[in-house]
């Protein structure tokens, strides 16, 4: 089930450059939300800030409040506690190359201590079944690495294994930008089908991509965010001119 | 409270719940299973994994002593160094207030009458290491040269393959064989042959018997080739292509493209990498002990024994009697300690500054 | 003016790249492309007869090893302690034992003080000039004569303890092995993509295990090879034992006593003035370098593998 995220006056540091500036935002529970700008306006940094996997980079530092339902994420409890509810999948798919297939969906699980075999089993099987992933790897769990998958098949893997620990947000950053169209669509379709279960963020620069999955978008220039409404609105009629000029095509 | 879903067919999700508060757990919904039975919130019991991860310890104090703990390793380093200066200081001070500094520059050795002096030693160690680096630098450099420039990629792998493991043989095989092959051969056939062709230069006058000056340096010649010739074909690979590609287009033969547009631009490098033999040299005490004579005198004569610093000190230690003794020799152990250090440090400084940093072979 | 050292493109057409451009140039050009040419073969030939150079000694030693040694390897060799002086037989039993003790000693304190070292140079460290000093430190470290780290364990150890022992002379071996061992974790740590360190972190496992599950577990065949690096270096270590270990004729299991080594006992033997224990040197030193040679051929091997295996 997901949770609602509250983000008021955050701001995000790299050495000194200031990547995010006051970003004030609302991300409704159980909808998927897709962020869209041009490169280098920070929404990567956005959402790095949202499960603090901004922080393990020593230069850089973040300032604002942060809430997921009621916990001030940096204030009310440790990056990791925060980062075993928040699932993340990135933009290359990262599976871990000594691990089989199994071990990679459940590492979220072993690597925590959790031994119970019964339910790591059904829980690998849940959530490959979940990425749509179960069909193509059933036979091979175990014997096969996970980096020996084609790169779609990795990806839908790094999604099961985000699944795997059952987390209340799902945070996507470019997670279809390095696979190939048929791969693509697969993973869009996931995204459908899991966002009325998860709270889903996405980062895209494909805007098609954000009309096709997300009920709510908000667009990032340079640090700020520039506007943030449902995603009907803003491709149709975006209050701001920059928003306009970005769909449009006039820059980006 | 329990809950119980039904299973819905195998690639579609089941119905999402109502929305609640966050900070209550919430049931997953592609579940399939039936929650244990204790007292649970409102929505549905959490999943035996968040149930398990929310109770899991967020390693909060393991983290901190963890980095610590490599934190402490990785200063020990200091410690070992520091330790090791330390207690060379302390057992060389009953030598260092007897003698002073005047040590170094006296040649007399008689342990039996007290008289001590390290200057033969110096003398042994610094004539053995440079008449090496004399040898071995000019071979090194042929076979780096060899190696990265004009080797067919085929037999590269199976010569540089050899010549690492020239570095690979222990420096007391490296003795074995000197005293039973080099010795032989150097008192039998080079000797002679030296003598009858160089002899004018004085260099090769006294009794020849095989073991001295010369045969030291030539298998320390030996021994600290391999490592000049791979920090020099290191140095030579970190030219970049474009060098060697602009001095090619400028009409130069291959040999004058090895000269100027690699030989020039790595020439600091070498120097480290020659410096780096140097210092090996200087520490090196197996194979030297073996062959050089172990006799205190400095001489003009390459057939001369000798002694080094190091090989005094394999030599005598176990058999010192009496604390100065056992001083005097830690101090030439002092001595050989900071040489080392210095001339090591001048050389990974030279070969950093070309290299940029790059991890060098630690060999 | 023919004073232009290059050679010009000549429009009679291309001799070929190593042969001097003949008609059309002037007499003192052609005399100094030959001249160049000359030159860059005989410093072709010079590289190639110092590689010939280089190899012929090894090829000698080796070969010398094995026409010496290999006739004494019998069983007796690997079962039996040295004889009495004047007697024949006997093997090197006691000195392979002691090796083997000795080395377990040195490696079980240099390993894990290298791979913890290492660790914290790639993990922690990055960009701090901690650890810059730290790296620097360690090859100086390198660098220092072995004879002197068996100073510093006969300070630290024999002199205390009153005797000499496999004890100190593990300590002065692992001392040796930790700057080796620590500059190839740290070097394999490095080759670990980033990437996967991060989606370790975002699963939401805590740093340290995201170390040892992820970044030690990826790098392992690298961080092994060069473990296996250091052992066969300090394998084949005589000054450092002289006068920690101390080098003992019959058997010993204790490590507060002397003890062998392989290395220790051939340097005794082979300037000593017996016959057969020369013979017993030649055998124990070609039973040294086989096992170093296949622990330097198996790091070849495995570091080909392992430097495919462990990116991705």
């Amino acid at each position: 089930m997901g949770v609602g995220i509250n983000v008021e006056h955050l701001n995000a540091w790299y050495g000194t450059n200031h990547t995010l500036q006051d970003i004030n935002l609302n991300i409704p529970a159980n909808h998927a939300t897709a962020l869209i700008g041009p490169s280098g306006c920070g929404k990567s940094t956005f959402v790095r800030c949202l499960n603090r996997m901004h922080e393990t980079n020593p230069i850089a530092r973040a300032t604002g409040v942060v809430k997921m339902g009621e916990v001030d994420i940096y204030k009310d409890a440790s990056p990791v506690d925060i980062r075993r509810r928040v699932g993340m999948v990135f933009q290359r798919p990262n599976p871990f190359p000594t691990m089989s297939i199994y071990d990679n969906v459940a590492s979220g699980l072993k690597l925590n201590g959790f031994r119970n075999k019964a339910i790591l089993d059904e829980t690998v099987e849940r959530s490959l079944k979940a990425a749509a992933l179960w069909e193509e790897v059933k036979d091979e769990l175990k014997k096969k690495s996970g980096a020996s998958l084609s790169g779609g098949q990795q990806q839908r893997m790094c999604i099961a294994r985000a699944l795997a620990v059952d987390p209340e947000v799902l945070l996507m950053d470019e997670p279809a930008s390095a696979l190939d169209p048929v791969s693509t669509s697969k993973i869009e379709d996931l995204i459908f089908q899991l966002k009325s279960q998860y709270t889903i963020v996405i980062v895209t620069h494909n805007m098609q991509q954000a009309a096709r999955v997300a009920e709510n978008t908000g667009f990032f220039l340079n640090g700020k965010m520039v506007e943030f409404n449902s995603t009907d609105k803003i491709f149709t009629t975006p209050s701001d001119k920059r928003t306009e000029d970005y769909i449009t095509g006039r820059f980006g | 409270m329990s809950l119980e879903r039904e299973p819905e067919p195998s690639s579609s999700l089941t119905a999402p719940l109502t929305q609640t508060e966050a900070t209550q757990l919430h049931a997953p919904a592609i579940a399939n299973f039936v929650a244990s039975a204790e007292p649970v919130a409102a929505e549905g019991p959490p999943s035996p994994i968040r149930q398990y991860l929310n109770g899991c310890s967020n390693g909060g104090f393991a983290d901190k002593s963890f980095a610590a703990l490599m934190l402490v390793c990785a200063l020990s380093i200091f410690a070992i160094v520091l330790f090791i200066l330390t207690i060379l200081i302390v057992r060389s001070k009953l030598s260092l207030a007897q003698f002073g500094f005047g040590f170094f520059l006296h040649s007399g050795w008689d342990p039996v009458s007290g008289d001590f002096g390290a200057l033969p030693f110096i003398f042994g160690t610094l004539a053995t290491s440079l008449l090496a680096l004399a040898m071995a630098v000019p071979l090194a450099l042929g076979v780096a040269i060899f190696l990265s420039e004009l080797c067919p990629a085929r037999l590269r792998a199976p010569i540089s393959f050899l010549t690492e493991l020239l570095a690979a043989i222990p420096s007391v095989v490296y003795g074995l064989w000197a005293v039973f092959v080099l010795v032989p051969i150097m008192r039998d056939q080079l000797g002679p042959l030296l003598l009858k062709y160089l002899g004018w230069t004085g260099f090769f006058g006294g009794y020849n018997f095989g073991v001295g000056l010369l045969t030291a340096s030539i298998i320390l010649a030996i021994m600290i080739l391999p490592i000049i010739s791979s920090i020099t074909r290191d140095i030579m690979q970190a030219v970049p292509t474009s060098q060697r590609e602009a001095v090619l287009a400028l009409g130069a033969t291959h040999w004058e493209m090895i000269r100027t547009g690699v030989l020039r631009n790595a020439r600091i490098g070498i120097v480290g990498a020659v410096i780096l033999g140097l210092g090996r040299a200087l520490g090196e005490t197996m194979a030297v002990t073996m062959v050089i004579g172990n006799h205190p005198v400095i001489s003009k004569s390459l057939f001369a024994p000798g002694y080094t610093l190091a090989s005094v000190i394999a030599n005598e230690f176990t058999e010192a009697t009496g604390d100065l003794y056992l001083s005097a020799l830690i101090e030439i152990g002092l001595a050989l300690f900071l040489v080392t250090i210095v001339v090591n440090a001048i050389a990974r400084a030279l070969v950093w500054a070309v290299t940029r940093g790059a991890p060098s072979r630690v060999s | 003016m023919n004073s232009n050292p290059l050679p010009i493109a000549t429009p009679g057409g291309d001799n070929g790249p190593l042969r001097p451009p003949t008609d059309y140039q002037s007499r003192s050009l052609r005399l100094n492309s030959i001249w160049r040419y000359g030159v860059n073969h005989l410093v072709t030939g010079l590289a190639v007869l110092s590689t010939v150079l280089v190899i012929v000694p090894l090829v000698a030693i080796l070969a010398y090893l094995l026409y010496k040694g290999a006739s004494s390897l019998n069983l007796d060799f690997f079962t039996h302690i040295p004889a009495p002086v004047g007697e024949t037989g006997g093997g090197m039993a006691n000195s392979i034992v002691g090796s083997a003790i000795v080395l377990a000693l040195a490696s079980s304190m240099g390993i894990p003080l290298g791979i913890a070292a290492g660790v914290y140079l790639a993990e922690y460290g990055q960009g701090k000039m901690l650890a810059m000093a730290v790296r620097f430190t360690a090859d100086v470290l390198n660098g220092i004569p072995s004879i002197v780290m068996g100073i510093a364990a006969y300070s630290l150890i024999v002199i205390q303890q009153g005797h000499f022992s496999a004890l100190s002379g593990g300590v002065a071996l692992a001392i040796m092995m930790v700057p080796t061992i620590t500059r190839t974790t740290e070097e394999m740590l490095m080759t670990v993509p980033h990437a996967i360190r991060e989606a370790a972190l975002g699963l939401g496992v805590p740093k340290w295990r995201t170390v040892i599950s992820v970044s030690l577990r990826t790098a392992s065949p690298g961080i092994i090879t060069g473990c296996m690096l250091a052992f066969a270096r300090v394998a084949g270590e005589t000054a450092p034992l002289l006068f920690t270990a101390f080098g003992n004729q019959f058997w010993s299991f204790k490590l507060n006593e002397p003890i062998a080594a392989l290395p220790l006992q051939i340097y005794v033997y082979a300037i000593s003035p017996y016959d057969e224990w020369h013979r017993l040197a030649w055998a124990g030193a070609l039973v040294l370098i086989l096992m170093i040679m296949v622990s330097v051929t198996l790091v070849r091997i495995y570091a080909g593998r392992g430097a495919l295996k462990g990116a991705s």
